[in-house]
């Protein structure tokens, strides 16, 4: 089981049974996590590097669990200063991490393409974990890996994706690995926040919630910037909770078999009622957990780790 | 670069385009003393000159580039007023109009007198500067635009930023009609851009960050309507958007005095070189669809679009060599030029031959109220020679600009300049 290119950039770059692949070691994995010693020596003596020009106490976390659970080292590397006000480029930085040795680099940056940018450029193998508005490859990853877990096969499933479709690097790799999946996607949220030819991922769109709400199997919420405010992207919260939100009374007129994913953190009181918290089709949490597994399964498959045990 | 002084040269069985006479004939031509001297079907008796061989070539007066950054004063370490114009002679450039927005910008008498010194130091391609419309290029108080035009500046010009307030673009449309110079407007409304790349299909599948169209095609709208108030001279900067375009028609219909350039690269690549985000493809404007490339080919054919400029825009490798967003925009353009048209305007058919020559010399000549281009005997030789068969790849070491920010090296091109003659100076290729 391996992997055509040995970066992962992005879902672009997957085909269907890469991305299976990919979750069938994360299987593998989580079963791990569920021992008394979750720990394999699958990357013993490997070395990675979170290199997060971005905040994320969860991903980089995650990535940090992920690499030990494997018995690889991670050295954590955070930097949330644009690389040329410094006079330090983005080359210059991950060269000197390369030149203390490191087996992968894991990526983080607000400028799209900068895993790519780096991949050209480094020996190391680059796993992109969020890139501008463009990819976030192992957030769908485990979205697509706690779905399969609560329904089985995603074909023809229904998944609606809400929120600011425009600037969610979630938004495009969500869509790119459950359409390869084989799931039916559309996308709701205000026209401002819907970028041009996005029906180029094969999705449908809307821009009122309540159309298409009562047709959907998954219904997978977007964290919503405050921050757009101010760019216009919508009047207030007030009014984006009213027509967008996950509010109470929307999720008490759900079929109870909807399930509800966020790739966290929530903003509770805007894009979800903290009502969804409590309901027992949320996901938010086996997302997290599983989260582990499906970066352990990523590292593994890259790294070119020995088969674990058991 | 040196050139060789030729007292008396003849160019011999080559083929003489003639942009007046609109005419493409086979024809020697004999150079005295800087000067045609005979255009003739076949001459004899040379003089003792020396003599080039010119066969299957084609001889056309010397291009110009209206639109293009020499970086000197402040970026030396990018370009310099003399390894620009050199690198331009090497694409034929025997003029170019260097961009005001150096470091600091150039808005005075003096500055402008100081490109044009600098560039007779350096005895390569003329230079004809491009002053700054506003004071500081700041879009707010008008430069000393008349002690600028008695120092040689021939258009005025805020390039890299739009003027964005309307009643300064306003008064710089009319106080120019004094000096009967155009005000060349870069369109760009800031409100709409969020970052250089199109919006569109290629920003939406690579998340970044990006501009419309319509932030080009608002503001020349916006600038072709008070030149048509105004009854100035208005030219608009590197089009790359259809919807430009057809403005532009459609204001030549009206008859308002508006002219127009595009650049190469808008003629020849389009938004899906952005795939592999690498910043060598990143531009302002930046490239747009294949529709907007048709549109911008059509408007050179029907002559909608008058010129061809560079926006030759060196760039250090170590600035390009990052992630897109930070990189800054631009290309080095003047020796790919005119290879890139030769290739998407004539071998397609687009254009004439004699056409395209046309745009890249005798259009910049006219819109800056220069002599214009000839071939015709008495004139000061001025002259490029070309060789439309050659096929030849952009190397990095043939590069002549300080700065090698180039989409196009290593690309193989059909036709190439094989030499200029300025005057009495031969320059080979």
């Amino acid at each position: 089981m391996t992997l055509r290119s040995r970066h992962l950039l992005g879902i672009e770059g997957l085909d269907r049974s890469e991305i299976l692949t990919i979750l069938g070691q994360a299987r593998t994995f989580r079963e791990v996590l569920d021992r008394a010693i979750p720990i394999v020596p699958a990357l013993r003596g490997r070395t990675v590097v979170n290199l997060f020009f971005e905040a994320s106490t969860r991903t980089s976390t995650s990535f940090n669990l992920a690499a030990s659970r494997l018995s690889c080292q991670c050295v954590n590397f955070s930097k949330a200063t644009s690389s040329v006000s410094k006079g330090e480029t983005l080359l210059d930085t991950a060269r000197n991490i390369e030149a203390m040795g490191v087996d992968g680099i894991i990526i983080r940056h607000p400028a799209a393409g900068a895993p790519h940018f780096l991949a050209r450029n480094v020996k190391a193998f680059v796993v992109n974990a969020g890139d501008g508005a463009h990819e976030h490859p192992t957030q769908a990853l485990l979205d697509a890996f706690t779905l399969r877990e609560k329904l089985g096969d995603l074909e023809g499933k229904r998944i609606l994706i809400v929120g600011d479709i425009a600037h969610s690097r979630v938004a495009r790799s969500n869509l790119l690995c459950f359409t390869k999946l084989g799931a039916k996607v559309a996308v709701c949220g205000p026209p401002t926040m819907i970028p041009p030819y996005v029906e180029d991922y094969g999705c449908e769109v809307f821009y009122r919630l309540d159309r298409i709400l009562g047709e959907v199997d998954v219904v997978n919420m977007l964290r919503v910037q405050q921050e757009r405010i101010t760019a216009s992207s919508f009047p207030t919260v007030r009014e984006y909770r009213a027509l967008y939100g996950l509010t109470a009374a929307r999720l008490r007129k759900l079929a109870p078999e909807v399930v509800i994913t966020h790739p966290g953190p929530v903003n509770w009181g805007v894009e979800m009622d903290f009502d969804v918290a409590d309901f027992s089709q949320t996901l938010i949490l086996p997302q997290v957990t599983n989260g582990v597994a499906v970066r352990m399964a990523v590292l593994f498959l890259l790294a070119g780790g020995e088969h674990p045990e058991g | 670069m040196n050139p060789e002084i030729l007292s008396r040269v003849l160019l011999q069985g080559g083929t003489v385009i003639d942009l007046q006479a609109r005419t493409v004939r086979r024809a020697d031509v004999l150079v005295a003393g800087g000067r045609i001297e005979k255009v003739e079907g076949s001459i004899e008796e040379v003089g003792g000159a020396e003599v080039i061989d010119c066969k299957g070539k084609h001889i056309a007066p010397g291009f110009m580039d209206m639109h293009c950054h020499l970086r000197e004063p402040g970026r030396e370490d990018e370009e310099t007023i003399a390894s620009g114009t050199a690198a331009a002679l090497a694409g034929g450039f025997t003029r170019v109009c260097p961009m005001p927005n150096t470091d600091p910008a150039i808005d005075t008498e003096a500055q402008v007198r100081f490109e044009t010194r600098r560039a007779e130091d350096a005895n390569c391609a003329r230079v004809h500067p491009v002053g700054c419309c506003t004071k500081g290029r700041q879009g707010k108080e008008l430069a000393e635009i008349g002690a600028m035009v008695s120092a040689g500046a021939v258009a005025f010009s805020d390039d890299g930023s739009a003027i964005a307030d309307a009643q300064v673009m306003r008064r710089v449309l009319e106080y120019c009609k004094a000096f009967d110079v155009p005000v060349i407007s870069h369109c760009e409304v800031k409100e709409l851009v969020e970052g250089i790349a199109n919006e569109g299909r290629m920003s939406t599948k690579l998340g970044l960050k990006s501009a419309p169209d319509v932030a080009e095609s608002a503001q020349a709208a916006r600038d072709i309507l008070l030149a048509e108030f105004t009854g100035a001279r208005l030219h608009i900067a590197h089009v790359s958007a259809k919807a430009t375009v057809d403005l532009i028609r459609w204001a030549k219909e009206r008859g308002v005095q508006v002219t127009a350039e595009t650049c190469p690269h808008y003629f020849t690549l389009t938004e899906d070189a952005l795939a592999g985000f690498d910043a060598n493809y990143k531009v302002n404007p930046p490239l747009r669809t294949e529709a907007d490339r048709r549109a911008v080919i059509a408007g050179l054919a029907d002559g909608t679009i008058d010129a061809i400029a560079t926006d030759h825009a060196p760039h250090l490798k170590g600035e390009k060599e990052a992630e897109f967003d930070a990189a800054p925009p631009g290309i080095i353009g003047f020796e790919t030029a005119f290879s890139l048209g030769y290739e998407q305007l004539v071998l397609t058919k687009a254009l004439s031959l004699t056409d395209y020559i046309a745009r890249l010399a005798t259009a910049p000549r006219r819109i800056l109220n220069l002599p214009a281009a000839s071939t015709a005997v008495g004139s000061e030789a001025e002259l490029v020679v070309l060789d439309l068969k050659a096929e030849w790849t952009y190397a990095p070491d043939r590069v002549l600009s300080l700065s090698r920010n180039s989409p196009f090296i290593g690309r193989t091109m059909r036709g190439r300049v094989a030499a200029v003659l300025l005057g009495d100076r031969l320059f080979r290729f």
